[in-house]
């Protein structure tokens, strides 16, 4: 799988939350500009842990475990969103 | 009532005996469950390609984790599973069930929602720091993906919770850098006679902390938080008021952070379910009778989402509940059985009232968080925007407090910053937290893709 264009190796099993922990060190940024999120609670009840894949669409890293191929990005790809008018 | 639909919400102790009565009576519910697979998050499975045993994995508590394991898959094709489902919205005796971008409504005669709880949470300076998560996920870390939330981890806040995870890292090779309790000897000593009430459990908790001990694991009582310290990047190290009243640094990669537990009672709330306010663990809880029956004719309620008495409560309870739900549905139940497992509860809730009285929520840090801090983690808001909005603008209570500041409006429900903001608006209003009221529940309980589908395959 990739992490915001980085190849990375992950172990089956794990969630998309943890392969961010070991080779990211964070998830996403706070939408209101207050630093870098990792999540909280790892149990899909805070929603900390909201990441973007490649193709725009939005995952609970928490509780998604990985994909063989999957393209991760903790930020919205650009030209995705905002949506153009 | 011939062929009743039954659901469950939840599959945790107490959705699993629940089912298991019910199975057992000839009926067929259908269980709901968030996870992909059943034990809730006390005794959740790691993913199937996972090895370790029950016995690396749960502990102490691994044979009741085995046991409710096995009490599940023997329901078999019994019951109708549906994992990966998400319960987000009750109206007019139909649950609506998301899996997937699918919704469907599914109309219940009789509905048990057994949701459990997630960690009470007392936000701190820098809490939002990567790094830092809720002694919950700490453990979950470590069970179902055999890793620790840091290198060097410091355990804060109060409870039993505290100790376990903190032996729990121990034995795993991941000795934590310190324990931090928010509750004092005194405290912890005026709750034993309560805890008697189960030996046994009362002495796994003394070896506990005599092996923490043992391992060399510092455990400071009495301690007040005063801050997750760190950069952007992450957490390192934590500021705390030791007991004596010196205020000291620990330095640490990660915290994990939590004051017990915090029922999921947004559901009972949808269904219509009355509250009450106990007094014991400072929480509004939906109300039930000795059985589990709500105040609406066909909810019932078990588990730690009802009533906050661990595991080992919520299994009694999930079988008194189905029990209940039987006897209402016109099939003879057993005056003993019921009996005895009335008799257990009672156990169950004096054990509670003790664990509540030697690990108090420490409320009264609530008052004390500086303006600065943010409460609200889904929005970022912050304290003094909070108390602003009850000094400034007369909020008296806490739904009001939410629509001029926003706290408790995001995505998390209030679920993280609920209870705190109870306890700011009461003290902001100089009120006890009961009259500042409880952040009613909304559906969705939780997001929803906005490119929904409905049951007939439409947006």
């Amino acid at each position: 799988m990739t992490i915001d264009g980085a190849c990375v190796e992950v172990l089956e099993g794990d969630t998309v939350l943890t392969a961010l922990m070991m080779h990211r060190g964070f998830a996403g940024h706070s939408p209101f500009g207050d630093g870098r999120r990792a999540g909280f609670c790892m149990m899909g009840a805070c929603q900390d842990c909201w990441v973007w894949t490649g193709e725009g669409d939005r995952l609970r890293a928490c509780s998604s475990p990985i994909q063989d191929g999957m393209d991760i990005r903790t930020e919205a790809p650009k030209g995705l969103w905002p949506i153009p008018g | 009532m011939a062929d009743p639909r039954i659901i469950i919400v939840g599959a945790g102790p107490a959705g699993t005996r629940a089912a298991e009565v019910l199975v057992a009576a000839g009926l067929r519910p259908t269980v709901v469950d968030e996870g992909s697979r059943s034990g809730g998050q006390i005794y959740r499975r790691p993913p199937p390609n996972f090895t370790r045993s029950h016995d690396a994995l749960y502990g102490t508590e691994a044979a009741k984790a085995r046991a409710v394991h096995a009490a599940f898959d023997a329901l078999g094709d019994r019951i109708t599973y549906r994992p990966e489902t998400l319960a987000w919205a009750i109206k007019d005796d139909r649950l609506h069930a998301l899996k997937g971008s699918r919704s469907e409504a599914l109309a219940y005669d009789a509905l048990l929602l057994a949701p459990g709880a997630t960690d009470r949470v007392m936000p701190l300076p820098g809490w939002t720091r990567p790094g830092c998560y809720s002694l919950g996920a700490a453990q979950i870390a470590l069970k179902a993906q055999g890793c620790a939330i840091g290198e060097r981890v410091v355990f804060l806040g109060t409870g039993p919770l505290l100790y376990l995870v903190a032996y729990q890292y121990m034995r795993a090779g991941h000795a934590p850098a310190a324990v931090l309790d928010t509750s004092s000897y005194g405290q912890q000593l005026s709750g034993l006679a309560l805890m008697a009430a189960r030996p046994g459990q009362l002495l796994k908790g003394v070896r506990l902390l005599r092996a923490l001990r043992r391992g060399g694991v510092p455990v400071l009582r009495n301690v007040e938080p005063l801050e997750v310290l760190g950069d952007a990047h992450g957490v390192d190290g934590v500021r705390f008021r030791d007991a004596d009243g010196s205020e000291r640094r620990l330095a640490c990669t990660a915290v994990g952070m939590g004051y017990h537990l915090r029922a999921e009672s947004q559901l009972a709330d949808l269904a219509g379910c009355e509250f009450r306010f106990d007094p014991a663990v400072q929480q509004w809880l939906p109300q039930t009778d000795a059985m589990g029956r709500s105040s609406r004719a066909n909810v019932y309620l078990a588990g730690d989402g009802a009533r906050l008495l661990g595991a080992d409560a919520a299994e009694t309870a999930g079988r008194l509940a189905a029990c209940a739900m039987l006897a209402d549905l016109g099939h003879r139940q057993d005056a003993r059985t019921v009996a005895r497992l009335q008799r257990a509860m009672k156990r169950h809730a004096r054990f509670a009232e003790g664990v509540a009285r030697a690990f108090p929520w420490p409320h009264a840090l609530a008052a004390e968080l500086p303006d600065a801090t943010l409460v609200c983690r889904c929005e970022a808001i912050t304290a003094g925007e909070l108390r602003a909005s009850v000094t400034a603008l007369g909020a008296p209570e806490v739904n009001r407090a939410k629509a001029f500041s926003r706290v408790g409006m995001g995505r998390c429900q209030g679920r993280f910053c609920g209870l705190a903001s109870q306890e700011i608006v009461a003290a902001a209003c100089k009120g006890r937290v009961e009259a500042a009221g409880r952040l009613r529940g909304q559906a969705p309980v939780k997001p929803l893709p906005i490119a929904l589908l409905g049951e007939d395959g439409r947006g």
